[in-house]
């Protein structure tokens, strides 16, 4: 294949990356944004996600978007509750102490990876994607015949690719709605701005805190659900995912959540193609410090304020 | 403060301990302890930063791995004589805690913590790539007969018990004079109130500093004694897992405390020890004794035995 078609296929595959990171860190910066907590177990919540999905699959049968549908309702409102309980349970009795959480969420951690490993096994598992048709795509090349199109042999994209991509946007939309057009928004906002004063004025900020934590880990359990198909179910996938959220949050700016989706799109694009065309170990050493000066010289990050 | 003085009496008294235990204890437990007293001269360094000048670093396995592969590659590859590559090990831990220390240190909170486990990641990242050398994650071994000392073999169960209490001994009651000196209690003053002490006079952007490289320096001695008292080196060590144990010793056994490290990593290692014998899931245990441990005791083993029957712990 030449460059032209090879660059294409790359930024096709880093938009899948980018989708499917664009939820996750959507979750960590909601977290962190309203409750002001690092929440360290939150590659375990994506991880749930994905193995409920193989659970809830293979437990339906038949055709494979039925099971997928459910999955699509069941692993992130079980996710959501499970993470809800374990800020009703544990984060508030540590009253959300910056500290403290981040060594409870790294407990959490390892409590939700082992007990994966108990019951699902140490064994990656794959789910079958509801539709998955393969495409050919066309490549524009100026020849003596003038503007010619083709079909370079290897250049194709799944439709289920192709579906991930809508569906993250059409869910980051929905969230955008969600946040600046309905009264739970309005609530989390305030409850973002000024906790204390949100609470004088009636507004049951313990409850909000759980609600964010939940649906925190639901839009991670959300993204896993949707890259089980091209990945497989694993009880450690959890950490790549943290690290890569983590890092978007961070060059976005802690608690912006604009900046989260740029810096999402940026990474994964530049993940897919960097890998594509670089070793990847080499790729990620290079990302990892990168991330790090830009915390160290701007630990705002690119769109954040200074956090008072 | 007097020689006989209680915490003078209880350092003195756990190292005699230490002594009494090697002729009691089976092999099997005498070879845990020595293990014991290696992690838990990683778990001082570690408070030093931690318990003491209030710092929650997330990559201290950085150092222990600096510490382990300095003294590894330089014994393997180099062919040095083992004291200079013992030196060499630490050097190569205090260096990296001098340019991760002078960089993470522009940052604080939670920046600070997600600073250093990056850089920790980028050192992991750093020793797989170099497998060629470092062997990645399958590491390597350090020959029985590179790892003699003044004609000793460190090889066997007694020669590493001495070395690693002696190690230990060292680490131990120089850290515990240290936080006694004025520059320790500079340390705690940070720990409280960093504003507060900065508006006093002192330059708390250095003091922290040295805290970590001194921390890094210690973490880098056990890393060095770990591989040259078992004979191994690996990529395991600079994992994220080697980062949060020493976190998870020193609140175990008690942040900002002499004795807690010890105790802290005693109690974990055996626990981790029964649980593994029960299931392959045992860092479930670990998780499990971390919540439990920020949601009831946030002071740890000493620090609560120092609110309620001891106040004189050290």
């Amino acid at each position: 294949m030449e460059f032209g078609p090879h660059l294409m296929l790359a930024s096709l595959e880093g938009a899948v990356v980018a989708a499917v990171l664009a939820l996750t860190a959507m979750g960590l910066s909601i977290v962190f944004g309203v409750m002001r907590v690092v929440n360290v177990a939150h590659g375990e919540f994506y991880m749930l996600g994905a193995v409920l999905t193989w659970f809830v699959t293979s437990a339906i049968g038949g055709h494979p978007a039925l099971g997928f549908v459910a999955a699509l309702v069941i692993a992130p409102l079980l996710v959501g509750i499970i993470a809800a309980a374990a800020d009703t349970f544990i984060l508030k009795h540590i009253k959300y102490d910056p500290d403290r959480t981040i060594v409870a969420t790294i407990g959490l951690l390892y409590i939700f990876q082992q007990g994966t490993l108990m019951t699902f096994g140490p064994d990656a598992r794959p789910v079958e994607a509801p539709f998955n048709h393969r495409l050919a795509l066309p490549w524009i090349e100026n020849s003596e015949n003038g503007l010619q199109m083709f079909w370079p042999w290897g250049l194709s994209i799944t439709s289920y690719k192709l579906f991930v991509i809508a569906a993250a946007v059409v869910v980051l939309m929905g969230l955008w709605a969600l946040i600046t057009r309905t009264k739970i928004g309005l609530i989390m906002r305030a409850t973002q701005q000024d906790s204390e004063t949100a609470q004088a004025f009636g507004i049951p900020v313990g409850r909000v805190y759980s609600l964010v934590f939940g649906l925190g880990a639901a839009l991670a359990a959300l993204g896993a659900v949707l890259v089980v198909p091209i990945q497989q179910a694993h009880y450690l996938m959890g950490g790549e995912p943290l690290l890569l959220a983590f890092i978007v949050v961070i060059i976005g700016g802690l608690g912006s959540l604009p900046g989260t989706v740029v810096a999402a799109v940026l990474i994964g694009m530049s993940d897919g193609i960097i890998s594509v065309f670089f070793s990847p170990m080499v790729a990620k050493i290079i990302a990892t410090l990168f991330v790090t000066m830009i915390l160290i010289w701007r630990p705002q990050g690119l769109f954040g304020k200074v956090i008072r | 403060m007097t020689l006989f003085s209680k915490p003078n009496l209880l350092h003195i008294g756990v190292l005699l301990g230490l002594i009494v235990l090697y002729f009691m204890l089976p092999p099997y437990h005498s070879g845990n302890l020595s293990r014991i007293m290696v992690l838990a001269i990683y778990a001082m360094g570690y408070n030093v930063l931690f318990g003491y000048t209030g710092l929650l670093s997330l990559g201290h396995a950085m150092f222990f791995a600096a510490g382990m592969y300095g003294f590894g590659l330089a014994v393997n590859l180099g062919g040095v004589p083992l004291p200079i590559a013992f030196l060499l090990g630490i050097a190569s831990a205090g260096l990296l805690a001098v340019v991760v220390g002078s960089l993470a240190l522009r940052t604080t909170g939670v920046a600070f913590m997600i600073v250093t486990l990056m850089f920790a990641q980028t050192a992991y990242l750093v020793v797989l790539y170099f497998g060629e050398y470092t062997r990645g994650d399958e590491g390597f071994v350090v020959q029985q007969a590179q790892r003699t000392f003044a004609g000793v073999d460190l090889t066997t169960d007694t020669a590493r018990y001495v070395t690693a209490l002696v190690l230990f001994a060292i680490c131990f009651l120089a850290l515990a004079r240290l936080v006694k000196t004025p520059f320790g209690k500079t340390l705690v003053a940070i720990r409280e109130n960093e504003e507060r002490a900065r508006m006093l006079g002192y330059d708390t952007k250095v003091h922290k500093l040295k805290a970590i490289i001194i921390s890094g320096l210690v973490a880098g001695v056990a890393g060095a004694a770990y591989a040259m008292l078992f004979g191994y080196v690996g990529a395991t060590f600079a994992t994220v897992q080697y980062s949060i144990l020493p976190l998870l010793w020193v609140l175990l056994g008690g942040a900002g405390t002499t004795v807690g490290p010890l105790i802290g990593v005693f109690f974990m290692f055996y626990l981790i020890d029964f649980s593994s014998s029960v299931t392959t899931a045992y860092l479930l245990v670990v998780g499990i004794v971390l919540v439990l441990l920020t949601m009831f005791a946030p002071k740890g083993i000493c620090g609560e035995l120092r609110r309620r029957v001891f106040p004189w712990l050290p």
